[in-house]
């Protein structure tokens, strides 16, 4: 006899439907949520809709200068909205098309150039803001086209060589453009001011109203422009061609399968974060009342970058938080009494946010007290001036005879004179020894890893305390790339971006 | 006072001294090209922290030449001497760019295309900075003038035309090491398990290639030849800063992609090509445009020519 046959209608009731594949019905489950604090928050985000959240931070950032009359403050949050705006326009290629424009923070100097010439004495030109600002924007567009139009025969690298080509481009352009002289075949001209820019360029002008209260004007045309913009890329990102990008950035190869025009949507990637770096340039123009061509360079393009990672690039909320993120943090960096705190509380977060279960973590800090303590006695013992000295920085009545730097003194190993005289010796040998037990921990494995932990943070406390703290310059950079390294490394969605799962 | 109504000015002499220094600079961007060209192969990444290394290896041999044969305190003789700073820099770079793709690159393997990247520009940055946090940012010379009594520095001189020895040296040496690579690329075992990696890693590995070996042995060679390039720049040149590693590391990976990136020959005629485009650009053009005249051409190249002199046309697999 053979098997009854399987009558129809006894199949289970949750069988998906005729036509949904089962793999993508629950693809939403295997998607990988960051846990803890952070994922709450994020989940709360998602309920949110969109707009609310948008009205939400555009009302909150407004209302600062009502808030407090402290003009740095003010000042910190204007920068930071060009940040944003700028952190934004660039997640239009990198974020949802995947491509790697390199020649962002060039179409962002054009516009404030443009801006410059059109309205300053420069050229004796003043045009009004209502059309001198839609003009530089239409006109970077235009050039994000053009300087895209090389790269759409070939594959994706090549269009982040041509845009690196026209970074460099740009930048010697600007450099050495007080006297361009058509390569010998003309006149020489006085196009971009050279090294010292252009000055005296027009605040923005509004309805008949000139825009110079500085700060606090500046942060409502960078926050308005950001609400605009955020809105209209929230379209976008909705709409047929930003389906048609996120599918070019998971698998170009397939997308062009599919019969999407691959070409024309990288040119078009592009030339959209063009017009807001296009924006973000006029903006920065007319607020520093001035252009000057160390800004339009390949540190603000990497800070860029961070900004847009950091916070996840493909998701425009994610992109805004990095970008406040990065800058509050580069902005803490620049005063070492306050860059200390950082470090410390970043180190305890980390370890609070990593370190599982507590047995773990009570057993890490009781060995890095412990660590610091014996190899303090340690040396004290043989060599007593090699922990004779004092923290570098802060108040006297902090780093004599405060507690905290008590406590500091007894666990480093602070040599006498480690300061004097800008002798960082002391600090880089600890930052090269840091970074090797890094590199250390991270090709360990099991218990060794949590081992080596201890020596590694110590260390970087070594070389925080004794060179880190006091060049905030290099420091400032040097976090950044790291932060690059360690993102990519770690959690490429960045923290509020989605972890994506990739289909072989 | 520049460009074509002053061409008759300059003679001969000019002439030739400007083919000197294009062959010169160019033999060392060839160097450092030969490292873009060998990890697109075998990896497809732009490896932008390639140009840091470069500038590593340059204050290596700082050090090196510093501590043992400073004019005060001499220890070793010329030939010894150099071969030492020489053998330092290479062996460092070589570390740290195997380091730099173990803990950098490796993790993102099966990442999209646009992970590595990005960390590339990463590594680049935090090498630049750590040289300026570990040596500041103040240029350097490497201090052997005076007690070589300029037997290094002196010149070649026939007739009207003269070459300095330091840079027929740099010429050669970079001929010997690129005569060693393809050596070492066409005759070697690893030399053809990388060839094959660079056709199709998956199937090498099935071939019983391990494909992470031949990538850090790819990393350890072209991070060699950019050590070498370094102490060369430095002798030549005597202009060391932390900076140094991203403009001639933007200069030698246009070599690498005029000369068709991947191609390790291409590399080779890309770098002296840029060499002496770019010094003629300067000597016979215009110096402050330099870099605008090279990449706007390079721009333009791209448009016509894109996989470049020597790369073989684009073919994507699935």
């Amino acid at each position: 006899m053979s098997a009854p046959a399987p009558t129809p209608g006894a199949e289970p009731a949750t069988s998906p439907q005729i036509g949904v594949d089962e793999w993508v019905r629950r693809s939403g489950e295997r998607i990988v949520g960051p846990a803890g604090a952070l994922g709450a928050l994020r989940r709360a985000a998602e309920r949110t809709p969109w707009y609310v959240l948008l009205a939400v931070f555009v009302g909150l950032v407004s209302a600062i200068p009502e808030l407090t009359s402290n003009q740095y403050i003010i000042g910190v949050a204007a920068d930071t909205m060009l940040y944003v705006l700028l952190a934004v326009g660039l997640n239009v290629a990198v974020g949802w098309a995947g491509l790697l424009d390199l020649g962002y923070i060039a179409f962002y100097g054009f516009a404030a150039y443009l801006y410059a010439e059109l309205s300053s004495g420069h050229y004796n030109l003043h045009w009004p803001t209502w059309q001198s600002v839609p003009l530089v924007i239409a006109a970077t567009i235009l050039l994000g086209f053009v300087l895209a139009l090389p790269s759409r025969r070939l594959s994706g690298d090549y269009l982040a060589i041509v845009t690196l080509f026209f970074l460099e481009i740009f930048n010697n352009f600007t450099n050495n453009g007080y006297a361009w002289n058509w390569l010998g075949f003309g006149a020489t001209h006085n196009i971009t001011g050279g090294p010292t820019g252009l000055t005296n360029v027009d605040p923005f002008r509004v309805f008949g109203h000139e825009l110079t209260n500085r700060p606090t004007d500046y942060l409502w045309v960078a926050t308005g422009g950001f609400a605009v913009i955020a809105v209209l890329l929230t379209f976008v990102n909705r709409s047929r061609t930003g389906r048609a990008w996120r599918a070019l950035r998971d698998d170009p190869l397939a997308a062009e399968l599919m019969g999407m025009p691959v070409k024309w949507l990288m040119l078009l990637a592009v030339a959209v974060g063009a017009g807001v770096a296009g924006f973000a340039g006029t903006v920065n123009a007319a607020y520093y009342q001035g252009v000057f061509p160390t800004t339009f360079y390949f540190p603000l393009l990497i800070t860029i970058y961070v900004m847009a990672i950091l916070g996840g690039a493909g998701s425009l909320g994610g992109v805004a938080v990095g970008a406040i993120v990065v800058n509050v943090l580069l902005e803490v960096l620049r005063t070492p009494n306050h860059a200390r705190w950082v470090f410390y509380a970043a180190v305890l977060i980390g370890l609070l946010a990593k370190v599982r279960p507590w047995r773990l973590l009570a057993g890490v800090l009781a060995g890095l007290v412990a660590f610091g303590v014996v190899v303090n006695q340690v040396v004290g013992a043989v060599w007593p001036r090699g922990v004779h000295g004092a923290i570098a920085m802060g108040p006297t009545s902090f780093t004599t005879h405060g507690f905290f730097a008590t406590c500091l003194r007894h666990w480093l190993v602070l040599p006498a004179h480690t300061y004097e005289a800008s002798n960082y010796q002391i600090g880089n040998y600890a930052f090269v020894l840091t970074i090797a037990l890094v590199l250390a921990c991270t090709a360990a494995t099991g218990w060794k890893r949590w081992v080596l932990l201890v020596p590694t943070i110590w260390g970087a406390a070594l070389a925080w305390e004794t060179t880190l703290i006091e060049q905030a310059p290099t420091v400032r950079p040097l976090l950044l790339g790291v932060i690059l390294i360690v993102l990519m490394a770690t959690r490429p969605a960045g923290l509020f971006g989605k972890t994506r799962v990739e289909v072989v | 006072m520049s460009g074509v109504l002053a061409f008759q000015l300059y003679d001969w002499r000019y002439f030739f001294a400007e083919l000197v220094a294009g062959f010169t600079i160019g033999s060392l961007y060839a160097l450092i090209a030969l490292g873009y060209t060998m990890v697109y192969g075998v990896l497809k990444l732009l490896n932008f922290a390639h140009g840091d290394v470069y500038m590593v290896g340059a204050f290596i041999g700082w050090f090196v030449l510093n501590a043992l044969g400073s004019p005060l305190k001499p220890v070793l003789p010329l030939v010894p001497l150099l071969a030492l700073a020489f053998a330092a820099a290479m062996a460092g770079c070589s570390v740290l760019g195997v380091l730099i793709e173990r803990f950098a690159y490796r993790p993102l393997r099966q990442a999209p295309r646009i992970a590595p990247l990005i960390t590339a520009l990463g590594v680049s940055f935090f090498l630049e900075q750590t040289g300026v946090l570990l040596w500041g940012a103040t240029p350097r010379t490497y201090d052997t003038y005076d007690l070589r009594k300029g037997e290094l520095f002196g010149s070649l001189t026939a007739g009207n035309f003269s070459i300095a020895y330091v840079q027929i040296f740099a010429f050669l040496a970079s001929a010997l090491l690129m005569i060693a690579l393809s050596l070492f690329v066409w005759r070697t075992r690893t030399g053809k398990a990388m060839r094959a990696v660079s056709v199709d890693p998956e199937a090498a590995s099935m071939m019983g290639i391990d494909v992470d070996r031949v990538i850090s042995v790819t990393f350890l060679l072209g991070s060699a030849l950019a050590g070498a390039a370094g102490v060369m720049t430095g002798l030549i040149y005597q202009n060391l800063n932390p900076y140094m590693g991203f403009g001639a590391g933007l200069k030698a990976f246009t070599a690498a992609v005029v000369g068709g990136i991947g191609n390790i020959g291409g590399a080779m005629i890309g770098g002296l090509l840029i060499g002496l485009v770019e010094t003629f650009t300067a000597g016979y053009l215009s110096s402050q445009f330099q870099d605008l005249i090279v990449f706007s051409a390079l721009v333009i190249f791209m448009l016509f020519r894109p996989t470049g002199l020597r790369g073989t046309p684009l073919l994507q697999k699935v």
